[in-house]
């Protein structure tokens, strides 16, 4: 049994303690927020915050979690009201998209340490999450809307 | 089935019946309630017709037609019924139709999405839709307050009566409404007096994609659900022989292991236990014919077949005779790969098959095709299928398969697992699964007169054909040419007085398929980087010959003149970048691009991108830019980055490390201009592609005098 935190609430799960956290919180919590695209750490869909810290759900395993908080994109806010929630909104970056919750994951832990990140601390950042539908530009817009709105400098 | 008695589905996954067959009955009929649909307490909705229900609470739930991929058709649609119902925008909502004719294409005919044809193909019908229902919701109102429809009119979801004041909202009018005859007639507005469409509308689906609430066909679960994955054979053709699956069924979580025809499925309680589970199946596989497929080999031997003409897809003139005329002449050789769609959701599918039902979520571009496979392998008639089509994670194509074969394996395996299940592909599966995008070698010659302009362009191409061994073969292919292969190169805009295209179809047991732009995808790189060879050739600018070139066909002049203008074409470009423009025509959009790129120690850097498109009228002005970044993109990736190859039958890639996707750090700036226009919409999800690479092919000319004649460049072609 592997007891952890899951958006703030305890979760106990049964299930062997070297599976991918990805598929715990897919197949066994239901929180399919989080995607699967690759499998092996390449393209960042099934990010999420391992306290506090971007990873990949994929490739970490649930016995990394024990004890620990996890946060999906289920918990990222309560009502879309995180600033890159609300920029990405705005400015309409998904297509099909399914891999956003991990480029917003990502870019959460991004803002969470760079408050008001550069362009070429977005590439660094951002450069392990593919979109096959080529939503890179807005994406880069949306971070640095959402950075204004998190600093206050807009609304 | 025992395993599922007692288990009520319905409280999980709620669903009713399919609407009535024709439009007539449809009109009236009760639509079924989805699984996303949930309505809210004490909410009571009613369809006015198939395309539309509005509810006691005043939402308005657009029925689409067509599956959502990325291409935001889940706003378009509801933007273009609602500019007709003119209702209160934001209590639009949108939903996922159920496979019934009533939804068919009103081209093609079968219920599909796919062909950039969307919005032409539902332009008129989604408007008249809104119409309907407004007119039936005018006259319930008329009838209610013994008036003239005439004295009414209708403002953001309410009904009103100028002179007296009187209201009623759409919520409160929905059910008399439903009960009337639809009128015979139903004008539409004129496209001046457009409220919604034109405008820049912020997309329906965002919300839901932002806050992982948004249902793929990977997030389906049904109670009692198994999921499976298929050990498929390393080669094309092959056929599992026996299979020892002791250790497989040892992990924890293993239901089963069974032969079905594509394979041999692990079935187990997740993912995690069935790919464990197939990693440690041991499968003994007859390989079959073609375990000594080579895409090296295939390539000389295309280059080889091209030395001669093969079936000819069009002519004009008398190219041979204008030849020996020509003050000059040039060939060259163009080579592009095997592609893969990649979709970042990998192929699954749900089935939940029972004695007289079968019940399918995933998703789909091709529902009729895939309901009546489904069917055929159920042994069930089609109307007894039921096909829930789910946000889809990127298509590009591959999810609208002639023969069905990720939903067909999923109605197989659920057979023998006798539980609903759920097939998961991993990345490897996708990669090396087959239904890519064809390999293809184009063979030109082009004849120059003595001022330097192209009388002369013969063109061979050589690849195999997607439509053959498919039910579209007998429909499309003529005289040995399916159009699909020559899309581009036959229909040139360019005026060469003497042409000829002709195509040679080799048969390979490779399964192809249509991707992002199909035959535009290799005509557009290889006509527009020859036709660049031909300007510098005949010592022409590349925009000014094309201009020359383009006399008769004024919408493409306006998109060259644009492109060039916004990339201040002719202008010194910064030291070391060279700029490339190519034009393409494709699902009868125009689009011109101007690549800025240079060439630093062997890699290739794009700096920026403008785009100019005349796609006709526009529904969503940022859908459309949205569009033409994504196709800009995808050309990219394409250009710079991925091919499948195969070795002894066997494909060479397996993830994202070895078939690569750009990422955001080498995204250039791309700018997109839409020009104005009056003429009906055309497509708008694939023409962005095709002009892509070539642009960037001769931008690299350009920087470097290096020419780029295959796809994907390569450190070694820049050197």
């Amino acid at each position: 049994m592997t007891s952890f935190f899951v958006n703030g609430k305890q979760v106990h799960v049964d299930v062997d303690p070297s599976t991918p956290l990805l598929w715990v919180l897919r197949d066994s919590l239901g929180t399919t927020g989080t995607k699967f695209g690759c499998g092996m750490a390449l393209c960042g869909a099934c990010t999420v915050h391992l306290e506090g810290e971007a990873v990949r759900s994929c490739s970490t395993a649930l016995s990394r979690a024990e004890g620990k908080h996890v946060t999906t994109i289920e918990g990222l806010s309560p009502n879309l009201n995180h600033p890159l929630q609300r920029a990405w909104i705005e400015i309409d970056v998904p297509q099909c998209g399914y891999c956003q919750s991990g480029q917003i994951m990502n870019a959460a832990a991004l803002l969470a340490k760079t408050p008001n990140p550069t362009d070429a601390d977005i590439d660094d950042a951002m450069s392990g999450n593919i979109c096959r539908c080529g939503t890179y530009p807005r994406i880069r817009r949306a971070i640095h809307r959402a950075a204004e709105m998190g600093s206050g400098r807009a609304k | 089935m025992s395993a599922r008695t007692g288990i009520n589905r319905r409280d999980f996954v709620r669903t009713g019946a399919a609407a009535g067959g024709g439009l007539l009955v449809a009109l009236c009929a009760p639509l079924p309630l989805r699984a996303r649909g949930v309505q809210a307490a004490g909410n009571k909705e009613v369809a006015v017709n198939a395309f539309v229900r509005i509810g006691s609470d005043e939402t308005v739930t657009v029925i689409s037609a067509h599956s959502e991929m990325g291409q935001g058709i889940y706003t378009s649609l509801p933007m273009l019924l609602n500019e007709e119902l003119e209702a209160d925008w934001s209590k639009v909502r949108v939903e996922a139709a159920p496979v019934d004719a009533v939804y068919n294409h009103p081209v093609f005919g079968i219920q599909m999405t796919g062909g950039s044809t969307t919005s032409p193909a539902e332009w008129e019908r989604y408007r008249k839709m809104g119409a309907v229902a407004r007119i039936m919701l005018v006259q319930a109102a008329a009838d209610q307050w013994k008036l003239d429809p005439s004295a009414l009119h209708v403002e953001n979801g309410v009904v009103i009566h100028g002179a007296t004041k009187r209201r009623a909202t759409y919520g409160s009018l929905a059910n008399a409404a439903a009960k009337l005859k639809p009128p015979a007639e139903v004008p539409l507005k004129s496209p001046k007096d457009f409220k919604l469409v034109g405008k820049p509308t912020r997309r329906l689906d965002t919300p839901s994609k932002v806050n992982g609430t948004g249902q793929f066909g990977l997030d389906v679960h049904v109670p009692g659900m198994l999921t499976a994955v298929v050990a498929r054979p390393p080669v094309f053709g092959g056929k599992a022989k026996t299979f020892d699956a002791t250790e497989t069924l040892k992990i924890p979580g293993v239901k089963a292991v069974q032969e079905v025809p594509s394979g041999v499925a692990v079935i187990a309680a997740g993912f995690w236990p069935a790919k464990t589970g197939r990693e440690k199946l041991k499968v003994d596989w007859d390989l079959g014919p073609n375990a000594n497929l080579s895409s090296e080999q295939m390539f000389s031997d295309f280059s080889e077949m091209s030395k001669k003409p093969g079936a000819i897809a069009k002519k004009a003139g008398d190219p041979d005779a204008a030849l020996k005329t020509a003050a000059k002449t040039l060939t060259a050789e163009y080579n592009v790969p095997y592609l893969a769609h990649a979709m970042m959701e990998p192929l699954n599918c749900v089935v939940d098959l029972r004695a007289d039902s079968c019940e399918i979520w995933t998703g789909t571009q091709f529902e009729t095709v895939d309901r009546a496979s489904a069917a055929q392998v159920a042994g069930l008639p089609p109307e007894k299928v039921q096909i829930h089509t789910m946000l889809l994670g990127g298509g590009f194509g591959r999810r609208a398969n002639p023969a069905s074969d990720f939903v067909v394996e999923a109605v197989h395996v659920a057979k023998v697992a006798k539980a609903p299940v759920k097939v998961v592909w991993t990345r490897e599966d996708d990669l090396k699964g087959g239904w890519y995008r064809p390999m293809w070698h184009d063979r030109f010659t082009a004849g120059l007169d003595a001022s330097g302009n192209p009388i002369v362009w013969t063109h061979t191409i050589v690849g195999q054909s997607i439509m053959q061994g498919t039910l579209f073969e007998s429909m499309f292919v003529k005289g040995g040419v399916d159009p699909s292969s020559v899309e581009g190169a036959a229909d040139l805009l360019y005026g060469i007085p003497n042409l000829q295209v002709d195509l040679h179809t080799p048969k390979i047991s490779v399964p192809v398929q249509w991707w992002r732009s199909v035959g535009h995808s290799h005509t557009g790189f290889s006509v527009e980087a020859f036709l660049d060879e031909v300007a510098h050739a005949g010592g022409k600018d590349p925009y000014e010959l094309r201009r020359s070139l383009l006399a008769n066909h004024p919408r493409m002049l306006k998109c060259l003149d644009l492109v060039a203008q916004k990339a201040n074409w002719g202008s010194k470009p910064p030291s070391g970048i060279g700029r490339g423009i190519a034009t393409h025509f494709s699902f009868d959009s125009y689009v011109a691009q101007v690549v800025e790129a240079s060439v630093e120690k062997g890699d290739v850097k794009v700096h920026r991108v403008v785009c100019a498109v005349d796609c006709g009228m526009v529904i969503n002005p940022d859908t459309v830019k949205a569009q033409m970044e994504g196709g800009i993109i995808f050309g990219l990736t394409a250009a710079l980055k991925s091919e499948i190859t195969l070795k002894n039958g066997r494909v060479e890639q397996d993830n994202f490390h070895n078939y690569e996707m750009l990422r955001i750090n080498e995204t250039p700036e791309i700018e997109v201009h839409i020009v104005p226009s009056t003429e009906n919409p055309t497509g708008v999800g694939e023409p962005g592609v095709p002009p892509l690479a070539p642009a960037l092919a001769n931008a690299i000319f350009a920087a470097t005098g290096q020419r780029i004649r295959r796809l994907p460049i390569r450190t070694s072609d820049l050197t």
